[in-house]
């Protein structure tokens, strides 16, 4: 096992070592809220960061499984590809902002625009979500086990919103869905994937109610 | 007796008046401004003489190589001319285009840049040096072709719309390109304006360090602005860690924005250069950090001005499509078709381009051929460096870059105030009160 204690190792020495793919299992120690650990990861190494990260953390990350033992700033797991982002702790804003692919897990909440932009990832959150989360989101699912914050949504394309508790009000063009057994089922197995205990059938649904798709001069107040 | 048209109400404006009423839609075009503004055609060089003396064409040298991305990059890109190819998305240009451009760029020593839309095969493929945009919308960005690209290009805003989003007409997306975009097929695309993961310049400055970190400090960020508030975006751009800057004037192109944000937002690129000069400048980053600058590059002589004013490179679009066939008068009932004639076409919006570049409809783009289309632009290019390389002579220098602004005179008091050039026979520079 390799460990990097970030109070002597630079950022730049850890993510290099992570490019050049060298170690299956490695151990980031005194992390410190320092920005961009472990960002760019194209390996399926094991990342576990014992305690607080700052901005980008895990950015774009490809296979790899990285564990932050503590909260994440701005950005955690921004376009992230593929491979898993464990958040032990509470997100900022943007996390998994983007992402096109692999699983984020938030265990604490989230903060603002939480999956802003999202093309494909899975997000699922213990707690809950701030403002504008999942605003213009494509593809992929966000999961809120706790509540989710005033906009969820806005102008959201073809991306699932799972949500347990109370939500603000819709953003633009998001509604409520019914819940239907394709869609209860992969809520189930992505709540049982990440280990998140909570009930799926307790859950609501949302998405697009498509009438932004294409101008419509009678939806303009919509825009 | 003849019609006394109205100058408030002149046939363009009842026209769009007519459309708007009918449509109730702002109008959606491509191309840059169409009104007239304050340009290069407004400075004249002032050649050598008796004070200075001229270069011999053809036998003394005159060097045109220009290097991007010198301040913290370990692979700068070293670039045989200063002129560049501007980001086009894949969506916006067809397949055959983006190869055109690809080819002519390498073959001339040049770099081009992808888009909103992503990296296509082929246009990595036939780009020696390529720039890859980082855009609000983010669609089709990956950390692979991040590392295969030569620099990366961090786009807050574009000339023709600063402040705006994107914008792909729901009857241009096929499914390659709504593949790319993880999007369905056929509805607006409507790209945001701002970018998901960071707003502001100490937020940029840290996104920055992550894109270097991620492609291990290997390649230049640039930094692509719309010309606003030219002076503080520029010193934030410096500060945020950009190695290259990108200021694109109000005359920039695009393949599709609100006509009322074409005309009506941003500064010429006239005063745009020198404003960026100026805060490179006074930062003591001038040729540190590399500035390139864009909207309305036309001829060599457009260029050899925006570099005696101070860039270190220039970049273009719209000209390298009129290269490559756009307004060209063939095909004219297919012009009609779209209620436009060869020489007045903006369409690029509908997908419909006549001479097949800005097209994803498989007939049309047929029109454009990659080996065809790379030929115009190299052709077009090897014209501009010849016409820059004279403009330079004739002021004796021996590197495009050694031009300045003692080199330029302005013919319009509008043009002297904002290159800060004195007026031609005057020693007078409007807003200098010295
Ligand atoms: C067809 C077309 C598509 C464009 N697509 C993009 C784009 O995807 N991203 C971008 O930053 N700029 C885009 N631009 C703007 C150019 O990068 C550049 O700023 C502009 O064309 C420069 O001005 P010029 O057209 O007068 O040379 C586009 C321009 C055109 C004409
Ligand atoms: S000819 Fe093609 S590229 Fe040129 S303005 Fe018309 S549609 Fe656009």
């Amino acid at each position: 096992m390799t460990v990097f204690d970030l109070n002597s190792d630079s950022v730049r020495a850890l993510n290099q070592h992570l490019h050049d793919a060298s170690s299956d299992y490695l151990t980031v120690k005194n992390p410190a809220g320092r920005h961009c650990i472990a960002c760019g990861v194209d390996s399926a190494v094991e990342v576990s960061i014992d305690g607080h990260v700052g901005y980008y953390c895990a950015g774009m990350n490809k296979k790899a499984q990285v564990t932050i033992a503590g909260n994440a700033g701005p950005g955690v797991a921004e376009n992230i590809m593929s491979g898993t982002v464990r958040i032990r702790g509470n997100a900022s804003q943007y996390a998994g902002a983007s992402g096109r692919g692999g699983t984020l897990i938030i265990e604490g909440d989230a903060s603002a625009r939480c999956g802003i932009s999202m093309k494909g990832v899975d997000i699922v959150v213990a707690g809950s979500v701030g403002h504008m989360s999942a605003f213009m989101a494509q593809k992929g699912s966000l999961v809120v086990c706790g509540d989710a914050g005033d906009f969820l949504g806005d102008s959201i394309y073809e991306a699932c919103i799972y949500v347990r508790g109370k939500i603000g009000e819709l953003g633009a063009d998001c509604i409520e869905k019914e819940m239907t057994a394709a869609h209860l089922d992969s809520l189930a197995q992505l709540l049982t994937s990440t280990g998140v205990d909570a009930n799926a059938k307790e859950f609501r649904r949302y998405g697009s109610a498509r009438k932004l798709y294409n101008f419509n001069v009678d939806h303009a107040d919509d825009y | 007796m003849s019609l006394r048209p109205s100058a408030t109400f002149p046939q363009n404006v009842l026209d769009e008046i007519h459309r708007a009423a009918d449509q109730g839609i702002y109008e959606i075009r491509g191309f840059g401004a169409k009104r007239r503004l304050p340009n290069f055609d407004d400075l004249v060089f002032l050649g050598a003489s008796m004070s200075r003396y001229p270069l011999e064409g053809y036998r003394e040298k005159c060097a045109t190589d220009v290097v991007m991305g010198t301040r913290y990059a370990k692979k700068p890109i070293e670039l045989k001319i200063p002129i560049t190819i501007a980001g086009m998305s894949f969506g916006a240009l067809g397949a055959n285009a983006k190869e055109a451009i690809g080819r002519a760029a390498t073959a001339m020593g040049t770099s081009t840049t992808t888009g909103d839309g992503g990296m296509t095969e082929a246009e990595r493929q036939s780009s020696k040096a390529l720039v890859y945009q980082v855009l609000p919308s983010r669609y089709g960005l990956n950390p692979d072709d991040l590392r295969r690209a030569d620099a990366l290009e961090v786009v807050v805003g574009q000339g023709a719309k600063p402040g705006g989003g994107g914008m792909l007409l729901g009857h241009k997306i096929t499914q390659r390109v709504a593949e790319m975009r993880d999007l369905p097929r056929d509805i607006d695309q409507r790209s945001a304006c701002r970018h998901p993961d960071w707003t502001g310049p100490d937020d940029l400055t840290i996104k920055i360090q992550e894109l270097r970190e991620i492609t291990d400090w290997e390649i230049p960020i640039y930094i692509k602005i719309g010309a606003t508030r030219v002076s503080y975006d520029v010193a934030l751009a410096v500060k945020a860690g950009a190695d290259v800057i990108v200021v694109d004037g109000m005359q920039g192109g695009t393949a599709a924005t609100q006509d009322v944000f074409i005309e009506h937002v941003g500064i010429p690129t006239l005063p745009a250069v020198r404003m960026a000069v100026e805060a490179l400048q006074e930062l003591g980053m001038h040729r540190k950090v590399q500035l390139i600058v864009s909207g309305g590059i036309r001829s060599g002589a457009d260029v050899a001005k925006a570099l005696a004013l101070g860039a270190d490179a220039v970049s273009i679009g719209s000209a390298a499509l009129v290269a490559m066939g756009c307004n060209r008068s063939v095909f004219v009932e297919d012009y009609e078709a779209l209620g436009t004639a060869p020489g007045y076409c903006h369409h690029c919006h509908t997908g419909r381009c006549p001479v097949g570049i800005t097209t994803q409809d498989p007939e049309l783009e047929e029109r454009l051929q990659p080996e065809q289309g790379a030929r115009w632009l190299r052709n077009y290019l090897t014209t501009m460096v010849l016409e820059l390389q004279t403009l330079a002579r004739a002021c004796g220098k021996s590197h495009v870059l050694n031009l300045e602004p003692e080199d330029l005179t302005a013919l319009t008091i509008e043009a002297a105030a904002m290159a800060k050039v004195p007026l031609a026979g005057t020693d007078w520079i409007p807003g200098n009160n010295k």
